[in-house]
């Protein structure tokens, strides 16, 4: 493999990990406060659907993005209601969002565009374009770090930059604001914030929020920007390959970055090359396909360090107990 | 002091959840530009009113009567097991090793052969989460979803790198033999003049299906290990300190699960495609979930969800056939369920038990 190969391999691995970065993020926000979210999936599907819908009747695809954000918020809205104000089972609300998404989508979409359950092509400001940074092109030439620059860090869409731009600020909010720290609490003991004065409801609706507004740039950033359009069942199992970034990442920001890196190295390898040969052995491509799971399940089991999940998380906050 | 009657609890809490799906499905289906009630009286005529309809009906009915009882059996003992869509993949592969490589003389063993096949492989795809959920504290529902990822990788390296036949393109196993072809009730209930469930892929997996709703019926209300799941699943400290093994309960609970998820597949890959395919199971798995919430984790409630399900299967199929409204409304309807009957259940259960306290105060 040589030096562009390897450049080429990056730059994908980096387009492929942004949906799964943002959508680790969200469920961050959501966990660390107590509310488990198995419905990333979901938003992201139904984010991604209305952002392409609006973005190709709009032509703008900022118009689309917001509608994508909307879409999610809304189901976020639909799992805090359940989870939080009625204490529902917050599992069963995660999997009642996905098949929400999955079956309305293609509903709303065969409905509006009458193509088979999906949009038609986004072109031109319909879509998020690659930014070249400054300097890229005059740098190309400069050995080594000039193709780095040009090919890896410049030519993205600017979803890509704002993603990796929030792992420093949910640090940053977690860690170093009162906001973050009542966020945190919440999900470890509820009642002690409670105690303080602080509403453990507002909070978690919070948290929750964050998660749908994240969630609805990741499925904009698959339609409008991975791919031109939205076409059925197109998260493909990303919301949960998500979550075991999560789980991965021990609920940390960075480690989320470095989880979601590490699986869209994954995808960029099974997309590039279909069984990979070392020398004699023959790793078949649906190794790679399962690889992330295996490594969760195996993160999960305590094997390599142990993933403790937020105390108070997937629990309903009763006021009088 | 229960808050309402049982009768409330078991019958009037479910339907009123259900009303509340029908009423939104009936809402989307007018969004999308078409008449609720034609839709609803063209899906009763497709999946009711002709015996090939019903052998459809019934047919689905199967697999949700199985993903609903394994999904069931495990609630039992507070175990989500999301699983069944896994557990079932693998069953299916312990369906075609069976039928392919064991020279059945008739299909009463075959289906014999094929049901332990199956149980076994799906109880051991569900082993490794109950084991590590047990032992090591692993979340469930975590490991479960990453099972079926898991299983459904695994499958499609199986069906394309070694099932696959020579020279075969699509990644599915060869034909099962003849002998393991089972009697479909076309086969069964028809007369020389009169054929019945023409077409239809129902086949005798349904009784074995009710077979399986009596033994978890007996199972959990008449043996001693269901009891100790029941109790476990009340409540985890007291059936540890009544001497019940919270590891052993996890680890069984599962294994019984993930077997009776398997066995949906005995329905699909040996009595319809005859065949293992990629997709056999079209989500049947998740739609247990459903079913085992409709019908309250009861095998006879599981039966009659597995039923309605079936219908609107079938009768959803019949929608997309006739009108512009696509088959993945069945799957909008399969949310709400899950919704009201799962998530939103204390929506519904709250004024309600205000209004029998309020009621009882009166007659006192």
């Amino acid at each position: 493999m040589d030096y562009m190969t390897l450049l080429q391999l990056l730059d994908s691995t980096v387009r492929l990990a942004t949906p799964l970065l943002l959508a680790c993020l969200a469920g961050l926000y959501s966990e660390r406060a107590g509310i488990f979210d198995i419905g990333l999936e979901g938003k992201m599907l139904a984010a991604a659907f209305f952002s392409a819908a609006f973005a190709y009747t709009t032509g703008s695809v900022w118009i689309g993005l917001l509608a994508g954000i909307a879409a999610s918020l809304i189901l976020s809205a639909v799992h805090g209601l359940a989870s939080i104000t009625f204490r529902g089972n917050q599992l069963i609300s995660g999997v009642a969002i996905n098949f929400l998404a999955a079956g309305m989508t293609v509903l709303v979409a065969q409905n509006w565009f009458k193509q088979g359950g999906r949009t038609p092509s986004l072109i031109g400001g319909a879509r998020f374009e690659p930014i070249t940074l400054p300097f890229a092109e005059a740098l190309k030439d400069v050995p080594v770090l000039g193709p780095l620059y040009y090919e890896l860090i410049s030519g993205h869409s600017i979803l890509v930059y704002i993603a990796f731009a929030l792992v420093p600020l949910t640090w940053w909010v977690l860690f170093r604001t009162r906001f973050g720290l009542r966020l945190r609490a919440v999900g470890e003991n509820p009642a002690a914030v409670d105690t303080a004065g602080v509403s453990v409801i507002g909070l978690r609706f919070a948290a929750v929020a964050i998660c749908g507004v994240l969630c609805g740039i990741a499925g904009a950033y698959l339609a409008t920007a991975l791919q031109a359009g939205f076409v059925k069942d197109m998260t493909a199992g990303r919301g949960f390959i998500a979550l075991a970034a999560l789980i991965f990442a021990k609920w940390r920001p960075w480690h989320a970055l470095g989880a979601c890196l590490l699986f869209g190295l994954l995808q960029a390898i099974a997309l590039r090359y279909q069984n990979i040969d070392l020398g004699g052995i023959v790793i078949p491509v649906q190794v790679m396909d399962a690889l992330p799971y295996i490594l969760t399940v195996v993160i999960l089991a305590g094997f390599v360090g142990k993933a403790i999940p937020p105390r108070a998380g997937g629990e309903p906050y009763v006021k009088e107990r | 002091m229960d808050k309402m009657p049982q009768w409330a609890d078991v019958v009037l809490i479910p339907l009123i959840s259900l009303l509340l799906a029908a009423i939104l499905s009936a809402l989307v289906i007018l969004a999308i530009g078409e008449n609720p009630w034609a839709a609803f009286k063209l899906m009763v005529e497709g999946a009711l009113m002709r015996s090939a309809g019903w052998g459809y009906t019934l047919y689905y009915a199967t697999n949700f009567i199985f993903t609903g009882l394994a999904v069931a059996v495990a609630f039992h003992a507070r175990l989500f097991n999301i699983g069944g869509e896994g557990q079932a993949m693998l069953g299916g592969l312990g369906v075609a090793l069976a039928c392919l490589y064991v020279p059945w003389p008739h299909w009463s063993l075959a289906i014999l052969g094929a049901s332990v096949g199956a149980a076994l492989f799906g109880a051991l795809w569900a082993l490794i989460p109950a084991y590590l959920q047990a032992k090591r504290g692993s979340h469930i529902v975590i490991t479960t979803i990453m099972f079926n990822f898991i299983a459904a990788a695994l499958l499609n390296y199986v069906l394309v790198n070694i099932l696959r036949p020579v020279g075969a393109m699509d990644p599915a196993t060869a034909k099962f033999p003849e002998a393991t072809h089972l009697p479909t009730f076309r086969d069964m209930f028809s007369t020389a003049d009169n054929i019945m469930f023409r077409g239809a892929p129902a086949n005798v997996t349904f009784f074995l299906a009710l077979a399986a709703c009596l033994v978890v019926w007996v199972l959990i209300w008449r043996t001693r290990l269901g009891y100790e799941l029941r109790a476990f699943g009340h409540s985890e400290s007291a059936a540890q300190y009544a001497g019940i093994s919270p590891v052993k309960i996890t680890v069984i609970a599962m294994l019984i699960s993930g077997a009776l998820a398997g066995m949906m597949s005995v329905n699909t890959t040996m009595g319809e495609s005859e065949r293992l395919i990629l997709n056999s199971t079209e989500g049947a798995g998740f739609i247990g979930i459903a079913v085992a919430l409709m019908g309250r984790s009861h095998p006879f409630g599981v039966l009659l969800a597995a039923l309605l399900f079936g219908f609107l299967y079938q009768g959803g199929a019949e929608l997309a056939l006739w009108t512009t409204i696509p088959r993945e409304l069945i799957v909008v309807i399969q949310a709400l369920v899950i919704l009201f009957t799962g998530a939103l259940d204390n929506m519904v259960r709250m004024p309600l038990e205000k209004l029998f306290l309020a009621m009882r105060k009166g007659d006192a």
